[in-house]
């Protein structure tokens, strides 16, 4: 097994200024700074609109010491195929070709671009940053926004419609890296973005990404927030690839282990104020269920 | 070397000559036999190409988009609703300046599915900033696909090529395809000066404020208005950009020399049809016979439709008697795009033409050489009468 | 004409820091390390960095002891809260206004 990166082994260099838009607290200023590092120089971004957009900057500073092309929203995965297609034709393998979009850009209008370039074996590195909601336009449902979940466009009783499992949709591609990750680990995420880019083909990451306007909790628990969804169950860390499926760090540590309740996290958050006590419990039911087809 | 082949083939054979780097193919009728020829290009090796197979027109456009911005030559061909499904791409390509080039076998738009021939889908894209070169037989197909791929690279602005669906894409015709080694001196390696480098970062096509705003340094860098300004300034002058390689091109090949409109028979006449496309050739047959019958009536077809040619139109239109524009397409309520374009150019001149318009072919409706015979005869006879409402040719029933 | 006539005017923007502006207005709250409680400012050595390692902005500073970018901190508070020495608190911005102003930090 490799060594795993640890706080004073991450690398130092930052290739995200200070000072740009995102907002305080931001769960995708931890992942982008994070993925960046194990990304690394030689390296060529692809982002369609999302908070990512703002978080790079207006015209003309850029918040990103990267080479990054801007693109329509539905196109990110067919743009990233596009990159790599001029990197073979002008000789430039060593590059790593990396989107990066939020849940909407990937599950919901991106996904046809996405599913096209898992099928064509593109490769590429696609890294979805899930704060499940539309939040650049304030906060309205997309198909990964949980159940229950208020929203800009739910709004009084919440989202009744479950939350969208685009790994899983991805995975059937069967492209040979796919992986989970969240910005409350981002030591996780690091290794994971590392590996990927050392496999040929289509690679995903999924990554949770909170957000406290978006979810309504202060900005000061944003990487507690995110463990406590992976500390009750509801979103697991893991990876798939050639070897099979396998939980990885913080939910590896969990199995077999009694995980908090579901309502430890939703407690927390403002979003899942209209949660009726009927839908927590099937939840917390379609949690054990799943946690006991891990074990 | 003489070939007797497809407009398809004959795009394909200019995009093999032009030696593009990246191709993104989404199959679209009557386009498809041009992308198929390009795939087996690229498979036999004759070729040297990424072919990106795509799961949609949009995504071909990306991936057009992607690899111009990457710095590789980059093309791909649709047609219809395809166009359309591109839409939204098209604009992007044009905002972020990529000389792409795309040929567009143009079919009339759906609703009712029709796959046959008319201008609707290349006309319905006018305004999104792509120069829209018209190519009326099979040489002009392959020669302007080279010559596309030089203006675009020039004036950092996407070229459509197109070409009518079946009328021309799927006949047989002979042309000259030029040698390879006089293309590569007439068409130099793509060598942008802004594309995505990590030794030179930079963030393309971020989001752009109203106003003008400091840069890293200090400098007054544009808003998007000006970025815009650009665009439209830049589009006007390439077209002294396409006179020059024009004119290259004659002097390489000894083809070309009509760079924006192509007249036939029109000296001293006394009435002009305008038209695009292949139509323009069709209606050679009818001035040569209303000609014979004493008619004084020419010719001119349209090569360049965006930048508009106006300047070009008032030198060939400007104290003719009457102009007759003959359209494969409209703006729905109003009339024809380029009639409407043609009497805005002619708005100034001191002795401006009697105009008329006349919609025929949507859809493929065959356009027979009486109907065109007769609709030209009348109007030239009775050009005061014809009025601005729009003629339409080949009607065979109407709504009662 | 030229290529170099051409698209003089794109959208290509450069790196750079503070697109936001001084992001360091944001603040209601500031965080400030008590060096005394900080391990590595304790021990002296390369260790925890926790507050570096989960700063979404990027302005701690991987030192002994660490340091933070005040100009551009937004004052989430993710330091504070997960500092295992409990040694970042969150103080009102208020305190520290008069002195910016004069260092013209805000």
């Amino acid at each position: 097994m490799e060594q795993k990166t640890r706080t004073l082994t991450l690398t130092e260099e930052e290739f995200v200024y200070p000072g740009n838009r995102a907002c305080a607290g931001c769960g995708l200023g931890i992942v982008y700074r994070t993925a960046l590092k194990a990304l690394g120089k030689n390296t060529i971004l692809v982002v369609p609109p999302s908070c990512l957009t703002v978080l790079q900057g207006l015209y003309p500073i850029a918040a990103t010491k990267l080479p990054c092309v801007n693109v329509t929203f539905a196109s990110t995965g067919a743009a990233a195929s596009g990159v790599r297609a001029a990197m073979r034709a002008l000789k430039k393998e060593n590059m790593n070709v990396v989107a990066f979009a939020g849940d909407g850009g990937t599950g919901d209008i991106g996904i046809q671009a996405l599913s096209g370039a898992c099928e064509r074996g593109e490769d590429i590195l696609y890294i979805c940053y899930d704060n499940e909601a539309y939040m650049n336009t304030g906060v309205q449902r997309s198909g990964t926004t949980p159940q229950g979940v208020v929203t800009t466009t739910t709004p009084i009783k919440g989202k009744t419609q479950l939350k969208k499992d685009v790994p899983s949709i991805v995975a059937a591609h069967r492209i040979p890296y796919l992986a989970t990750a969240s910005a409350a680990y981002p030591l996780d995420l690091f290794d994971k973005v590392k590996k990927a880019i050392s496999i040929k083909g289509p690679k995903y990451i999924h990554v949770h990404t909170p957000c406290p306007p978006g979810w309504g909790f202060d900005t000061r628990y944003t990487v507690k927030v995110g463990k406590l969804a992976v500390e009750t169950g509801l979103f697991d860390l893991y990876e798939k690839d050639a070897e099979g499926f396998r939980l990885t760090d913080a939910s590896l540590r969990l199995s077999g282990k009694p995980r908090k309740p579901v309502t430890d996290y939703f407690n927390t958050q403002g979003r899942f104020k209209s949660l009726p006590e009927t839908m927590v419990a099937d939840i917390q039911k379609d949690v054990d269920l799943k946690w006991a087809g891990y074990c | 070397m003489h070939l007797i082949e497809s407009g398809n083939v004959a795009a394909a054979t200019g995009v093999k000559l032009s030696r593009a780097q990246v191709i993104a193919a989404y199959p679209i009728t009557p386009q498809t036999p041009l992308t198929e020829k390009l795939s087996e290009f690229v498979a036999e090796g004759s070729l040297t190409a990424e072919y990106i197979p795509v799961e949609s027109e949009h995504s071909a456009m990306a991936v057009c988009i992607a690899a111009s911005s990457a710095g590789a030559r980059a093309f791909t061909a649709t047609s219809a609703n395809g166009l359309l499904y591109m839409n939204e791409q098209l604009h992007w390509a044009a905002g972020a300046r990529l000389p792409i080039v795309m040929c567009v076998a143009n079919r009339g738009i759906g609703a009712p599915w029709t796959v046959w021939n008319d201008h609707q889908d290349s006309i319905s894209q006018r305004d999104g900033g792509w120069i829209q070169l018209y190519a009326n037989d099979h040489q002009q197909i392959i020669d302007t696909v080279i010559k596309a791929f030089r203006l675009s690279e020039i004036v950092s602005i996407p070229v459509m090529v197109c070409y009518d669906g079946y009328l021309l894409s799927h006949t047989y015709m002979p042309f000259e395809a030029p040698d390879q080694d006089r293309v590569d001196a007439f068409l130099p390696l793509f060598s942008p000066k802004n594309k995505l480098d990590p030794d030179q970062p930079s963030n393309f096509n971020t989001v752009t404020l109203p106003d003008v705003r400091p840069d890293v340094r200090g400098n007054l860098a544009p808003g998007y208005m000006e970025i815009r300004h650009t665009l439209h300034q830049d589009m006007r002058n390439s077209m002294e950009v396409l006179k020059d390689i024009d004119q290259a091109f004659l002097d390489a090949f000894g083809r070309g020399g009509t760079p924006f409109v192509e007249p036939y028979r029109c000296d001293d006449v006394e009435h002009v049809v305008v038209c695009m496309g292949s139509l323009s050739y069709h209606m050679r047959d009818v001035i040569d016979q209303l000609r014979s019958e004493g008619v004084n009536v020419g010719v001119m077809g349209v090569q360049l439709y965006r930048p508009f040619p106006d300047q070009a139109m008032v030198s060939a239109l400007s104290g003719k008697r009457s102009v007759m524009v003959f359209e494969k397409a409209l703006s729905y309520g109003n009339q024809g795009a380029l009639y409407a374009d043609i009497k805005s150019a002619l708005y100034n001149v001191d002795r401006r033409p009697l105009i008329s318009n006349h919609i025929l072919g949507l859809g493929g409706r065959e356009i027979k050489t009486q109907h065109l015979y007769d609709a030209v005869k009348q109007a030239c006879g009775n050009p005061e009468t014809l009025g601005d409402t729009p003629h339409w040719i080949g009607l065979k029933c109407q709504a009662s | 004409m030229k290529s170099d006539d051409f698209a003089c005017m794109i959208s290509r923007s450069e790196p750079g820091p503070g697109d936001g502006g001084r992001t360091g207005s944001w603040r209601v709250q500031r965080p400030v390390i008590d060096t005394a409680k900080c391990i590595p400012a304790k021990t002296g050595k390369p260790s925890c960095f926790t507050c570096w390692l989960f700063c979404p902005d990027a302005v701690v500073t991987k030192t002994i002891p660490p340091t933070i970018d005040y100009v551009y901190c937004k004052g989430c508070g993710i330091c504070a809260e997960e500092c295992p020495a409990g040694a970042i608190s969150m103080e009102d911005e208020s305190r520290f206004i008069t002195e910016e102003n004069d260092k013209g930090c805000i």
